[in-house]
């Protein structure tokens, strides 16, 4: 019993750590100009998405949570920020020129999206 | 998901357009539908598509477009709010009500044991109903945890779920199988979860209700922005939805009311309430050929106007979409915070596994019990909200509050480099002084008139942009003296206008360019000197290599200048006036206004070497000025101030953009900005020590020497006020005086 309930513990502590930190989710490739991203339950869905370089893009945030923390989106790279009115679609035309891994987040970290050029 | 919207289309002229218009529409990829109302100048459109692409299409096809829309935004997020706000409430009172009764009972030995079979009955039934409560009132922490967990991301969700839902089997265990565990640990934790669960439920809601304070600035400008407008269509004037307003109409303002929209004045006069987008008390008048902005009063009369920007286009429109935008952003301290809070959870979670491995393994009796409680309260205590709010909460009031006064702060950047600076720069010509120069003296040199004197400045300050040619033109006009022609105009920066005026040369500007045409200018010496003293800018004019005479200009210097100076030099920050103005009129200006550093007969393109040669020596220096004229020094500075006349400035031209044109401003900008880096570091300092303290008392270290434990009760308690104590910290920001009330 006690050598099972360290085998579970230390095994747990393994898997937090590559859980959250060393694998990434399955990235949802996007080829249309508008993607509808929901934001509920502490998770922007679709995340990551992934598209092409020179895309047009516009992400349209639907925001089905009403508690404040999903009240604004922000992409801290180029500056952009948006309040999402719960209920409302809210466009943000988003810029593709550069190649990389972009974070978007609302105020407080805690819902976290990934937008990948490639 | 197809999305209806409705456009606004300004330079349709025929029917021909409308299909123009149409096509250009329907090209772009996602319309389904478009069509064309010629006779309202409207567009609809029908499709998977942004208005945004909308919008480049018409203007591609050569016509001004505008997005119509309904304007219930505002109250809808009311709604959904306090929703939201009765809806955690509820499932806060559900919780306690269920909770509060099971600790009384709990704590005055009431409950059954769990040895024996009754007592387990009795609490496999508390088990059930409290199974009901978390569902009920706990179900977004754990949908949250889980979608969380899925997206690879853990947050305050997770922390409360884990600490939670672990409470709970833990108690579901040893109510079915007691003997599992050493009698010692047959402790059910039932109420624990619920009554963390009602906690931080209520702070939840009180901290969405402190929230909605700060955001009331921007709140308070949105409402600036009236729902109907008086239009007149075909002669008659019908009140309609501001939505519906297109771009060129004609709109009848009638006194006491606010204007709907952004345009010109076309009909009528008035005076005109502007404070409340410039911070400006004074009223300002309005007359045919004048710019009117929409949120701003009508005092007196009646007028009409016509439309020039709808929607978000307008004055109004941008500085809500400034300030919002300058209320996400974050300055470089709150970025480290970032970093911080992204690993902050799954860190958590790691030290509440190794919390419970040390007490298992180590504790001396009650090894289980003792590994369940102290987890559960490290996941409980550990706060990722109070430190991923600490700065955003303290941005969006203090933007907000400097907004109320005018000031328009570009981003969380500007606001931590305006609390730093040490050196502020202040060009003189419309920063000082109201930038309105007038003719005060025409002095003739022997030979010559007064009137000929002002004829021929006034003739060749007609292809000039300089401020002071406005004024010599204007003092023509008055006159009605008739102008020249002038050939072979150019002008020399920072000097003055050199041109051809019958066949002569004439020459206009400052005692510089006199003396290299070697125009001798002695005979006017001591009354220029006298001028100059008096800080008149003097202008001396030559024909013909012979001196015609010199021209005073004096622009009054602004009305609170000095005391606003006086405020800013009393705050620590050295002051110094920068001009291309000759030094005797630029000393006497600052001599008025009590600056004791000036910088004079600067050319345009040297200001920004001014500038960095301040900065070469250690200075924080913020520039302010008119944000045309000076805008390379502007940019040089670590921080430029654009100080705006009424609305017609470029809020997009600098870092900081004072509306209202008074250097009150700077105060305000400065004191609001130093007010908020202070509290974000208080409430930065408050989580940090909340976590960093909270976390180990919760592990259990206190333990072995004072054995004291945390109650994980007492751990959602902590954590719900936490986050409550950020934003009511940063609400004090909202009670802060402007300059003028200091």
């Amino acid at each position: 019993m006690i050598l099972l309930t360290n085998i579970i513990g230390l095994l747990l502590f393994v898997f937090v750590i590559w859980w959250f930190w060393f694998s990434t989710p399955r990235v949802q490739k996007v080829d249309s100009k508008i993607i509808d991203v929901i934001v509920d339950n502490g998770v922007y869905t679709p995340s990551p998405i992934e598209v092409k370089q020179g895309q047009e893009l516009t992400l349209r945030f639907i925001r089905k949570d009403a508690s404040p923390c999903a009240e604004k989106v922000i992409f801290e790279k180029w500056n952009l920020s948006a309040d999402l009115p719960v209920e409302q679609a809210t466009e943000i035309k988003i810029p593709t020129e550069e190649k990389g891994e972009f974070i978007f987040t609302c105020q407080m970290q805690m819902y976290r999206g990934i937008l990948k050029v490639i | 998901m197809t999305k209806k919207a409705q456009l606004s289309i300004n330079g349709l002229s025929c029917a021909g357009c409308v299909n123009t218009v149409e096509t250009a529409l329907r090209g772009v990829a996602g319309v389904e539908q478009a069509s064309v109302n010629f006779a309202e100048h409207t567009a609809f459109v029908e499709g998977d598509v942004a208005v945004e692409h909308l919008l480049d299409a018409v203007k591609k096809a050569g016509y001004e477009a505008a997005e119509l829309k309904d304007e219930s935004d505002t109250e809808q997020k009311q709604a959904a709010e306090f929703a939201h706000y009765k809806q955690l409430l509820k499932q806060a009172i559900v919780a306690g009500a269920v909770g509060a009764p099971l600790f009384v009972l709990g704590m005055g030995g009431f409950l059954p044991e769990l040895s024996t079979a009754s007592g387990q009955l009795v609490w496999f039934g508390i088990g059930l109903v409290t199974l009901f409560v978390m569902v009920y009132s706990g179900r977004h922490f754990f949908k949250g945890a889980w979608h969380s967990f899925l997206a690879h991301n853990a947050n305050m969700d997770t922390l409360i779920a884990l600490g939670t839902g672990t409470a709970w089997i833990y108690s579901l265990i040893i109510t079915i199988a007691p003997d599992t565990v050493p009698k010692l640990a047959q402790h059910a934790y039932y109420e624990a979860a619920v009554i963390i669960i009602a906690l931080i439920n209520f702070g939840s809601a009180l901290e969405m209700r402190a929230r909605g304070k700060t955001s009331e600035a921007i709140q308070r400008l949105i409402q600036l922005q009236p729902k109907t407008a008086r239009v007149v269509r075909d002669g008659k004037e019908l009140d309609i939805a501001i939505g519906q307003v297109g771009l060129g109409e004609t709109l009848r303002v009638r006194p006491g009311e606010r204007i709907a929209v952004d345009g010109e004045v076309i009909d009528g006069h008035s005076s005109v309430d502007e404070s409340m987008l410039t911070g400006e008390p004074m009223h300002v008048e309005k007359q045919q050929g004048d710019e009117v902005a929409a949120g701003t009063i009508n005092v007196s009369g009646t007028f009409l106007f016509r439309s020039k920007r709808i929607g978000a286009e307008t004055m109004l429109a941008q500085i809500i979409q400034l300030v919002r935008q300058a209320q996400s952003s974050k300055p470089a301290i709150g970025r480290i915070v970032d970093k911080v809070a992204a690993v902050f959870v799954p860190t958590v979670l790691l030290i509440a596994i190794v919390t419970f491995l040390v007490w298992f393994n180590f504790a001396e009796n009650d090894s289980i019990s003792l590994a369940i409680v102290t987890t559960m309260t490290v996941l409980i205590i550990a706060c990722p909200c109070a430190l991923g709010l600490a700065t955003p909460i303290s941005i969006m009031v203090g933007v907000g509050k400097t907004a109320e006064l005018g000031v328009l702060i570009r981003n969380g950047e500007a606001l931590q480099s305006a609390a730093k600076l040490t050196t502020i720069v202040l060009d003189k010509t419309g920063t000082i002084t109201k930038g309105q120069p007038t003719v005060t003296s025409l002095d003739a040199a022997d030979g010559a008139t007064e009137e000929q004197l002002l004829q021929l400045a006034a003739s060749l300050e007609q292809g000039s942009e300089h401020p002071l040619a406005s004024s010599i033109l204007k003092a023509a006009h008055e006159r009605q003296l008739n102008l020249f022609e002038v050939n072979a105009f150019h002008a020399v920066s920072g000097k003055g206008v050199v041109g051809t005026i019958n066949d002569e040369q004439t020459i206009l500007g400052n005692s510089k360019l006199m003396s290299e045409y070697s125009i001798d200018v002695s005979s006017l010496n001591a009354r220029s000197e006298q001028l100059l003293r008096q800080a008149q800018t003097v202008v001396y004019l030559a024909q013909a290599g012979q001196l015609i005479g010199i021209v005073a200009v004096s622009d009054p210097v602004k009305e609170d200048s000095r005391k606003a100076i006086k405020l800013l030099i009393k705050l620590g920050l050295k002051v110094v006036m920068l001009t291309g103005d000759n030094h005797k009129t630029a000393q006497a200006v600052a001599d008025s206004v009590g600056i004791k550093h000036v910088i004079s007969e600067v050319l345009p393109e040297d200001k920004e070497n001014q500038v960095r040669k301040l900065q070469e020596n250690n200075e924080v220096v913020a520039m302010v000025g008119d944000g045309i004229n000076d805008a390379p020094a502007l940019a040089r500075a670590n921080i430029g101030f654009a100080i705006g006349t009424g609305t017609d400035v470029a809020i997009e031209s600098a870092d900081i953009t004072l509306m209202g044109g008074s250097l009150y401003g700077v105060i305000d900008a400065i004191t609001v900005s130093k007010a908020t880096i202070r509290n974000i570091k208080q409430n930065l300092f408050g989580a940090f020590i909340y976590n960093s303290l909270g976390i180990p008392i919760a592990a259990g270290v206190l333990y072995p020497v004072f054995a004291l434990l945390l109650n994980p009760m007492i751990a959602g308690a902590a954590m719900a006020m936490s986050s409550v104590t950020v934003v009511l910290n940063a609400n004090r920001l909202r009670m802060m005086k402007s300059g003028r009330e200091q």
